[in-house]
């Protein structure tokens, strides 16, 4: 009984880690926007920052991990492998969340010393569709932080009455 | 290894710990963390840096203005600078605990707080290190679609410092991680010892 609730909530713990890094990789890669400020044709892709772009390989490879992940979760010879694979998933996830934050808040609110004029008044949807895109990295995040630390109390407490 | 029912498995046995060598190989890690991350932190809280440009020329006399660049204009940096401290003061606090904490009884607690503060610490300072980076290739070559001038060519000295303290913090990244793993295989050095009481215990009858 134990054992299977703790299969159940690993499961539902990855099958969530899973859905938001896909949502984030998706809706990240589709947010683009032109808008013509003054006879200038100004495009907005996610593709112009290079940390954008590093954050959609992020998602993508713990997206593609999060996959094969959910087939094995229950075989006991790599369990100690996907505890450490774990570990450095949730490392570049909270890496790539991280310098995205960063660079999406000076394109909300510029940054007067450097005189960097904030984007996201000409290119409103872009702003909305990559801030989606941000809280879904930052549930996969936290996410994969909870799953972490249920995997060590599970290592921790053998199946046994104390 | 088979127990009376009500009787307690000890689970994680604190003086094990103490007499192997691996031990100062982890202390030594955690001072090389603790310096690098200070280092870090010092840095850029101290980086600064003024200059002044002539903008106009009136008449004979030149207008001139003076441009400051610290680092709590940008708030990746001040994530920067709190993370890092926070690592050291994490991992000086792991030195003591490991050299003076043996009066202490933790109720067997003591190596798992150890492994999930390490991870939450590593988390942190990659957050930290990487916000930090990005932000600093920003600096160093702006986006030429959001019309975002480079500003390094002018802050050249602020530049370079702010890559001695990324690098300082990258350092401590890879030793918090080395760390980490090896506060987690200490769990299982301990714990393996209950794993071949499992098959008896289970056959107990409740």
């Amino acid at each position: 009984m134990a054992k299977t609730k703790r299969i159940i909530i690993t499961i539902l713990l990855r099958l969530l880690a899973f859905g938001a890094t896909l949502s984030a990789t998706v809706v990240m890669v589709t947010s683009h926007e032109s808008a013509k400020v003054m006879n200038i044709k100004f495009s907005a892709k996610f593709s112009n920052s290079p940390t954008f772009k590093f954050y959609v390989t992020a998602e993508a490879i713990a997206t593609g991990y999060g996959l094969i992940v959910l087939f094995l979760s229950s075989r006991r010879s790599v369990d100690r492998l996907i505890m450490i694979l774990d570990v450095v998933i949730a490392l570049i996830l909270t890496s790539s969340i991280s310098a995205a934050l960063a660079v999406a808040q000076i394109g909300k609110k510029g940054d007067s010393h450097a005189g960097w004029l904030p984007v996201c008044n000409q290119v409103p949807k872009f702003c909305d569709h990559v801030t989606g895109a941000l809280i879904a990295g930052f549930v996969a995040a936290i996410a994969y932080l909870v799953l972490n630390l249920y995997s060590l109390h599970v290592f921790l407490t053998p199946l046994f009455p104390v | 290894m088979a127990l009376q029912s009500g009787e307690k498995l000890p689970m994680f046995i604190g003086h094990v710990w103490s007499k192997q060598k691996s031990r100062w190989t982890l202390l030594g890690l955690r001072l090389l963390a603790f310096l690098a991350a200070a280092a870090a932190t010092l840095v850029m809280v101290l980086n600064k840096q003024t200059k002044t440009f002539v903008v106009a020329t009136i008449g004979t006399t030149p207008v001139n203005l003076t441009l400051t660049a610290k680092f709590h204009h940008t708030p990746a940096f001040v994530f920067f600078a709190i993370a890092n401290g926070l690592v050291s003061i994490h991992n000086l606090v792991m030195i003591m605990v490991d050299l003076l904490g043996s009066k202490f009884d933790y109720k067997g607690f003591q190596l798992p707080m150890i492994a999930s503060l390490d991870m939450l610490n590593l988390a942190l300072v990659s957050g930290g290190a990487n916000a930090a980076a990005f932000m600093a290739e920003l600096g160093k070559n702006g986006n030429s679609h959001a019309r975002w001038d480079k500003i390094c060519d002018k802050f050249g000295a602020y530049c370079d410092r702010g890559a001695g303290a990324l690098i300082a913090s990258f350092l401590a990244l890879a030793l918090m991680l080395v760390i980490s793993f090896l506060s987690i295989l200490n769990l299982k050095l301990v714990n393996s010892s209950s794993h071949n009481s499992h098959n008896n215990i289970i056959a107990l009858p409740n």
